[in-house]
């Protein structure tokens, strides 16, 4: 065991020997191609191609818990933009126009601009980190991501002494179905504080599987941290701010007593539609008449990465920073 | 001889319409289980059956009290009695789907877990008011038998005017758990507001 693995908690039986995770590897390619058959036969659901470039498998940062499927993972999502329930985001996920993409960088840095996603993409090696995903709504999945550390990106703007935050957009695009009509106030908003922005777990993400992120996804770059309710990793990013104060976000405008700033997976907080302290975990191939009778797991303190992230917020009163 | 015919060949059909109604009213009212159950088998409820199931029975079971609601304005608004022909057979398919939304979320969602139903009644006021709902409506469908109308005379009219505050009940319960998108909850909102107005406005009359 390295002394990183030491400090961020992560047992040596939690990594999974190379071979073992080559045989997985190979199942994988093979529910993924089932998943595959799935979306074709999906209507209005965009057909992803496969990532270009080599994928480093980050097993240190990644759990080794049975995968949801592909096909799980690409039909079931929430996506305003596109539709509240949950299959309105692969229902009309071609309506999401992904090309041309930019990513506008702004505020308190060096070099802010406007940026092709090519230019974003270019200088960071493709990962694959699996991690838990755990929506507010209190079920869970287990995802093969494909991107990069934020860290990685946040180096690159060359943020100031006065970036204390970080605040995304994702794209409005008029014609979705979700934009037409005000369920939020768009553009859906989301913030990290620079610490947790920074951390090595928190990611960009530009593919899944390794195929291109699919658009109900959140394509073509989305963020990821894993240690926060789902709600927190933001889809098809357009803006990236160094900003001094805590940025708004999405549904803490909608809903403040509900959505806090931090919003970390917290099971003791009690949380007015749903109980935090269980979740029902969407791995595999759920939808079958077995997964009328499946049980609920209970959930993690962070997700389960408090061993990584809770020093983060130590001597802060987490209920009322929620 | 020739006007009775004319009288025959036009009761007839009458006479037929009638004796299908009733049957074509209930499999009507039964057509959103079939289509849940053959969704369920051909896994078309999604990654998440059991969510799945509890909102699509949550969302039938208030429109079919919202239906139930409607039969004795309808009547008055028709100025005809065949709407009440049907008003049981409603408010049993009702309270059919209030159970079944009931039975999925304590056995299949919670999983008879007493302790988180118990932690749902207390800390989530949408909780408390779907099950108020639920327990007003259980008297109501036992005392629905033509005998059980009989025996209670008077205090059976009594008893079923509870029906008025099991809707407000299952309609607040939507308004409060509904996340983001609050339009669905609030026509039913004002489907109550109507119905009740109008109950209203003819009882001062």
């Amino acid at each position: 065991m390295t002394d990183w693995m030491t400090l961020a908690g992560i047992r040596s039986s939690d990594i999974t020997p190379e071979d073992v995770f080559r045989k997985r590897r190979q199942l994988l390619k093979a529910s993924v191609a089932a998943g595959i058959g799935g979306v074709i036969a999906a209507p209005g659901a965009a057909l992803a191609n496969d990532l270009t470039g080599p994928i480093i498998k980050k097993a240190e940062f990644s759990t080794d818990e049975e995968l949801s499927s592909f096909k799980t993972i690409t039909t079931y999502n929430n996506f305003y933009e596109l539709g509240t329930d949950k299959g309105d985001p692969v229902r009309y996920a071609n309506r999401l126009k992904t090309e041309p993409w930019s990513v506008t960088i702004d505020g308190e840095c060096a070099n802010p601009g406007v940026f092709t996603l090519e230019d974003i993409l270019k200088p960071h090696a493709i990962e694959e980190r699996i991690y838990r995903m755990r929506c507010v709504e209190a079920w869970s999945m287990v995802i093969p991501w494909n991107g990069f550390s934020l860290a990685d990106l946040i180096k690159r703007a060359e943020p100031n002494s006065k970036a204390k935050y970080v605040a995304f957009e994702t794209v409005v695009q008029d014609d979705l179905p979700g934009v037409r009509r005000n369920v939020l106030e768009w553009p859906y908003r989301e913030g990290l504080r620079m610490d947790e922005a920074m951390h090595p777990l928190t990611m960009l993400a530009m593919g899944v599987y390794g195929q291109e992120m699919p658009n109900q996804n959140g394509a073509p770059i989305r963020l990821v941290v894993p240690w926060k309710y789902g709600y927190k990793s933001i889809k098809s990013v357009v803006r990236i701010s160094f900003v001094e104060e805590v940025p708004v976000t999405s549904w803490n405008m909608s809903a403040p007593q509900e959505y806090g700033f931090f919003s970390n997976v917290n099971p003791e907080r009690s949380h007015p539609r749903w109980s935090q302290a269980k979740e029902r975990r969407l791995s595999g191939d759920t939808g079958g008449l077995s997964s009328l009778f499946s049980s609920k797991q209970e959930t993690l303190y962070m997700n389960g990465y408090a061993d990584e992230v809770a020093s983060l917020y130590a001597g802060m009163d987490l209920e009322k920073f929620h | 001889m020739a006007i009775n015919q004319a009288i025959l060949s036009r009761a007839q059909p009458l006479v037929h319409l009638k004796k299908i109604a009733k049957p074509a009213v209930f499999l009507l009212a039964l057509a959103p289980f079939i289509y849940l159950l053959q969704s369920l088998l051909t896994g078309g409820l999604g990654p998440n059956p059991i969510d799945s199931l509890t909102d699509s029975t949550g969302t039938i079971a208030i429109r079919m009290l919202m239906i139930s609601l409607a039969v004795t304005p309808l009547r008055h608004v028709l100025k005809q009695t065949w709407p009440l022909r049907f008003r049981r057979m409603l408010g049993l398919f009702a309270f059919f789907y209030v159970a079944l939304h009931v039975s999925i979320y304590t056995v299949l969602d919670q999983q008879l877990d007493i302790g988180s139903i118990w932690e749902d009644l207390a800390e989530r006021p949408y909780i408390l008011a779907g099950t108020t709902a639920f327990l007003l409506l259980v008297p109501l469908a036992f005392t629905s038998t033509r005998g059980m109308v009989r025996r209670l005379g008077k205090r059976w009219a009594l008893l079923h005017r509870a029906v008025y505050i099991a809707g407000a009940a299952a309609v607040v319960h939507y308004v409060w758990l509904a996340k983001g998108d609050l339009i669905e909850p609030y026509v039913y909102l004002g489907v109550l507001f109507l119905l009740y107005s109008y109950r209203l406005v003819r009882s001062l009359k």
